[in-house]
């Protein structure tokens, strides 16, 4: 049992969660957005969506925040890629490459504070 | 269907890591190691497919699908958010701290997958 639900199922909802947002991240990679906008989309509203689950704290049953939160917004966002991209945007131009991931983390962060502070509103 | 294959294994591998490494002190342990090591493993993964001939589901698979799934920026994202309102000074760490540390594995990784490359 893991926090009061049989193991396989705390497996399955993390490995669904976490196909549905890995594969909804390569989408959004694709045309129009490209990978460098589509991975900065992707982890602010990965950040905001985890931001409301975690606000919405104990109201949430487990497995739910298996599925949408560990698994989902998880795997939707992604530290690899950003910290890939830094690297190969800054071996062109340093300013492009800070410009990007100072981008990533002010939204990211701001959405995550947004999220939290909406779910407390809702409850 | 390698993404998501490979998404459901990174979220499952980035879990028992969590569960492993439980937090100390408030310090998210788990998720800066997850988020640099497979940080540095991308980047090696990138140069690596970039450079020469690989089956067709390798980087959707590793790279995009289980990779992507392993890291995570909601988890630090949010993190950096709830710490942040009552220890400011470690959210602030930790918020400058996941950066360096993951563009660092990256580039250090990339360089040296390149220079092997090279050879």
């Amino acid at each position: 049992m893991i926090e009061g639900m049989p193991v396989l199922l705390a497996v399955a909802c993390v490995a669904v969660g976490g196909a549905l947002g890995a594969l909804l991240r390569h989408v959004a990679s694709l045309p129009p957005l490209g990978p460098l906008r589509g991975t900065l989309v992707v982890n602010v509203v990965g950040a905001l969506a985890l931001g409301v689950l975690v606000g919405l704290g104990g109201r949430l049953p487990t497995w739910a925040f298996l599925l949408l939160g560990t698994g989902a917004c998880g795997a939707l966002t992604t530290w690899s890629t950003l910290a890939v991209h830094t690297w190969q945007l800054g071996r062109r131009s340093r300013r492009r490459a800070a410009a990007y991931l100072g981008l990533s983390l002010l939204l990211g962060v701001l959405a995550a504070a947004l999220g939290v502070g909406a779910a407390s509103v809702l409850l | 269907m390698s993404v998501g294959l490979g998404g459901a294994v990174g979220a499952l591998l980035r879990w028992g890591v969590e569960v492993l490494v439980p937090l100390g002190q408030g310090w998210p342990w788990s998720t800066l190691l997850v988020n640099v090591a497979g940080s540095a493993a991308l980047a090696w993964l990138v140069v690596h497919t970039d450079r020469r001939a690989h089956p067709p589901w390798l980087r959707p698979g590793v790279g995009t699908g289980l990779l992507g799934g392993f890291t995570t920026f909601s988890t630090y994202a949010v993190q950096v958010a709830v710490v942040g309102a009552d220890r400011p000074v470690l959210a602030g760490l930790y918020l400058v701290l996941t950066p360096l540390l993951c563009v660092a594995a990256a580039a250090l990784a990339g360089g040296a997958a390149t220079r092997r490359d090279d050879r």
